[in-house]
């Protein structure tokens, strides 16, 4: 599997770089050059308020990053190797908190906290741990459940204490994935935007917010690039590190092609894994509970009128809104569908080419994340500019959306694939080899049969992602095209108790959405995992 | 054991094709961005009797009375109108600023008069004013027309943001709701107002600039220092402040909110359990005027079909739908508002507005002060 054929490498990339340079470099780089000269990088980097923002940026990341990881690699664990009653809609409630568009968690999370804790950073590094979780819970996740768990018997066996065997043997083997995780969630809280907006108090700002903020409010398109430069910058400074880190730390062990979870058998194991599941049952409920409150309640009582009224558009007699929430239903899996069918295709190919080729793979890996590190702004605007004429004249297309998406997508498909596939024993390579296999028949049957299992999380991952993707594709004008996420947006962005709930409802309707699809593909597991033979 | 590097071969035509990717992706970048003024893009997919109103996210994409004006419109003249949403009103201004010259539709609806002055400076415009205003066969206000004076784009529609008050939470305390600046700063008062931050907020800005024109560009700053102490809480966007903030609508702990004159008719309007009373109140003296303009994007291949458009919207039959389907006031005088607006809305006699081309210039400047004052 060392020795595949160029062709195959080049075949397996081609794809995936084509789809980067086109979708997101040229569209990037066009407006930058647009807007961004000598002066207004000066202009920036001088002001003081600059720094202010960059330090605010950096600061909350990092506290956000370390205290998601410590929260998060108990359920992570447990999620992975314990079989219980649950856990699948555990693992789907974690994953709509973190796609769910924060303009609705925001306010979800809002409503939970006691007012002390109103708009301060506190409520910020709060809302990134609860939203992140998931990211730890799946990538690191991913890994864990299909680590033998011979180690860790032998461990026990030999009179380790739980800790021990926690600190020593089962921690350092999912080293690489915590780092891939870490390096996800640290993206996600330093390119922070709505729960900043709606958490934080007025005047703190990430930068992605204030690059937001010039481009939109201020029409100071120039300093806004400018800004997403610097943020960039920032960014690929920690990604290659952590790319690098990843490799360093890869240890080739010989991973389970199924999943190594099965029930708790001590009543030790089952208090801690009721303890974890119930925490986490809670903190990914309460939220969704307050979503659900909310969609019943107007000022002066209770009401129902929000769902019995939702899927007719004509308010009062005459009066209808414009806004319907079954269409936006309809429009966002439809993109969905197309978006994580594009992300799952890139992913495996850039996930191989990735695990296959070196140096060159890693710099893929690499490129593959930068849409996540660019300001969303940025990349929406110069979509504009740049398909703007024939024959990329695409900035109508319909399908432009779902590809804005995937390239968020892909970066998940690709850290829950590639952490799994560097893991891979190589010495099953070398067997096949040895039994007269040729390199790519040998590649095909002991690394490709490891692809389907993350790929099918990667899927989900993706499919979240997309119905409730409120970046980049926000800032491309739309025309009959709605989804859930911006006719939420909407309907809360308007006077009328009857609106505010259904905004409420249709943000409810998201969420269960998200949490069935996720546990779809739990369930779907199996047909995959069944394939490959030991 | 580690997976063994790729032999080298491999690697460099990997590294070979980006840079052929790149390359290729550059060349076509610098030829996408060279040829704007040349553009075919347009001609090539929009052709007369079809045509796009670009506009903000308030407005309804299909199924309201507003459609089906407009739908009305393309039966009558042949014309068909595809409707583009931009994004809130700032983002739709910097996109077209962006793609002046090479618009993304036709016809634009809804750049107000705080940002104006930046469309014009940002040749959005090829200038036109709705022919039935130039002929008198439709009267609008004169105030409207002078923020126009070399007719860059038609005047279709305004309304105001106001200071709101919940009137039960008021009426419980016997507390009579303030009616002047002045008032809000009164320790009576302290503690009982939310406004939305100017940096990110429309309504929020407008109410910065009424206040700007009750105490002028030296007083406003002493203003907002009293607002301060008498502590006035700041929050980011308009949802914010009237779903989480505010006591009527958001179970907040602020009985006033800044919000629009038409709010008060959409409480009743939009009410569960449906009322015949407004719940808020408006006060008039806070006031500040937003007026929106509808104009034909420059590079527009349906000049004509364009012009057709904007004197429609100035027309009675689609200005009459502007009330319950924008929450704004219609421009054409002729046209009568819907009862809910005679009893509830507020249309002040003497709204408060600035010259756009200073609200443009000093805009940031503003923010900045308002930011350092308030926030920092």
């Amino acid at each position: 599997m060392n020795r595949l054929p160029r062709r195959l490498l080049i075949a397996l990339a081609i794809g995936p770089t084509l789809g980067l340079v086109v979708f997101y470099a040229w569209p990037f780089i066009t407006l930058v050059v647009e807007a961004v000269d000598a002066t207004v990088i000066i202009d920036t980097l001088g002001r003081a308020s600059t720094w202010e923002v960059v330090w605010f940026t950096a600061w909350q990341a990092v506290a956000s990053t370390a205290v998601t990881i410590a929260v998060g690699l108990a359920p992570a664990y447990v999620l992975a190797r314990y079989e219980f009653r649950g856990r699948t809609v555990i693992v789907g409630l974690l994953t709509a908190m973190f796609v769910l568009p924060t303009v609705v968690m925001g306010a979800a999370f809002l409503a939970m906290l006691p007012d002390s804790l109103d708009r301060t950073v506190w409520a910020v590094i709060g809302a990134h741990v609860v939203f992140n979780l998931a990211v730890v819970v799946r990538v690191v996740g991913s890994l864990w459940e299909h680590l033998p768990t011979d180690m860790e018997a032998a461990a026990a066996t030999l009179g380790a204490s739980r800790w021990k065997v926690a600190t020593r043997i089962s921690l350092p083997l999912v080293r690489p994935a915590v780092t891939a995780a870490a390096t996800i969630v640290f993206l996600f809280t330093f390119t922070s935007y709505g729960v900043i907006r709606i958490l934080a108090a007025p005047g703190t700002r990430t930068i992605e917010v204030e690059v937001w903020r010039r481009a939109t409010q201020l029409g100071d398109i120039g300093g806004a690039a400018a800004l997403a430069l610097l943020q960039l910058a920032a960014l690929i400074a920690i990604v290659s590190w952590s790319t690098i880190a990843q490799r360093r730390h890869a240890q080739a062990i010989g991973l389970l092609p199924t999943s190594a979870r099965r029930r708790p058998r001590t009543a030790g194991e089952r208090r801690f894994v009721t303890l974890v599941a119930g925490a986490a049952l809670l903190v990914a409920a309460a939220p969704l509970v307050a979503l659900v409150v909310r969609s019943f309640s107007t000022p002066t009582g209770w009401s129902t009128a929000a769902w019995t009224d939702l899927g007719q558009t004509e308010i009062r007699p005459g009066i209808r809104i414009g806004i319907d929430p079954v269409d936006a239903v309809v429009n966002s899996l439809i993109n969905a569908a197309w978006a994580t069918a594009f992300a799952v295709v890139i992913g495996a190919l850039a996930s191989l080419a990735i695990v296959g080729a070196g140096r060159a793979g890693r710099a893929l890996d690499g490129g593959l994340m930068l849409p996540l590190a660019t300001s969303a702004v940025t990349i929406g605007f110069g979509m504009l500019i740049t398909f703007d004429t024939a024959p990329v004249d695409w900035r109508a297309r319909w399908w432009l959306v779902p590809v804005g998406h995937a390239l968020i997508a892909v970066p998940f498909v690709v850290r829950t694939c590639v952490g799994v596939l560097r893991s891979v024993d190589p010495a099953m390579g070398d067997a096949a080899a040895t039994l007269g296999a040729s390199p790519v028949r040998s590649w095909r049957a002991t690394l490709v049969p490891y692809l389907w299992r993350p790929l099918a999380v990667g899927a989900a991952l993706a499919a979240a992602i997309s119905l409730g993707e409120f970046g980049a594709t926000s800032f491309l004008s739309r025309s009959g095209s709605e989804t859930m996420p911006i006719a939420i947006e909407q309907l809360l962005g308007r006077t009328g108790s009857v609106l505010q709930a259904q905004g409420f409802a249709l943000a409810t309707l998201l969420a269960a959405t998200t949490v069935i699809l996720v546990v779809i593909v739990e369930r779907l597991q199996s047909p995959f995992t069944e394939r490959p033979r030991r | 054991m580690r997976l063994r590097a790729t032999p080298p071969r491999g690697n460099s035509s990997l590294r070979r094709i980006g840079a052929v990717a790149t390359t290729v992706a550059l060349v076509a970048a610098a030829c996408g961005s060279d040829d704007d003024g040349a553009s075919t893009s347009t001609d090539v997919a929009a052709t007369a009797d079809s045509i796009t109103l670009v506009t903000y996210d308030s407005f309804p994409e299909s199924d309201t009375s507003l459609n089906d004006a407009l739908a009305e419109f393309s039966a009558d003249t042949g014309i068909d109108v595809e409707i583009l949403v931009a994004g809130d009103t700032g983002t739709m201004l910097s996109k077209a600023s962006l793609t002046a010259g090479n618009p993304e539709g036709d016809v634009m609806w809804g750049i107000d008069n705080t940002l104006l002055s930046r469309a014009i400076a940002d040749d959005v415009f090829e200038p036109y004013i709705a022919a039935p205003i130039a002929d008198g066969s439709v009267e609008i206000a004169q105030e409207f027309l002078d923020l126009v004076p070399n007719g860059e784009a038609t005047p279709v529609d305004y309304g105001d943001v106001c200071v709101n008050y919940d009137i039960g939470w008021f009426a419980e305390r016997d507390l009579e709701p303030p009616t002047t600046f002045a008032d809000l700063v009164d320790p009576a008062y302290a503690g009982q107002l939310v406004v939305q931050n100017p940096a990110t907020s429309s309504p929020g800005l407008a109410f910065l600039l009424a206040t700007i024109h009750e105490y002028g560009l030296e007083g406003w700053q002493d203003y907002w220092s009293q607002l301060g102490a008498n502590g006035v809480e700041v929050v980011d966007g308009w949802t914010e402040a009237y779903y989480e903030r505010f006591t009527w609508a958001g179970g907040g702990p602020t009985p006033m909110v800044v919000s629009y004159g038409s709010s008060p008719p959409a409480e009743v309007i939009f009410a569960d359990p449906p009322r015949n009373d407004a719940p808020t109140g408006v006060i008039e003296d806070t006031c500040f005027r937003q007026v929106e303009f509808a104009g034909v994007l420059r590079g527009t291949d349906a000049p004509d079909a364009s012009r057709q458009l904007v004197d429609f919207l100035v027309s009675e039959r689609f200005q009459q739908e502007l009330a319950l389907n924008l929450f704004v006031y219609p421009t054409n005088q002729a046209v009568e508002l819907p009862q809910e607006f005679i009893d509830f809305a507020v249309v002040p006699e003497t709204s408060r507005s600035l010259d756009p081309a200073v609200i443009d210039a000093e805009r940031s400047t503003w923010i900045d002060e308002w930011t350092e004052l308030v926030l920092g």
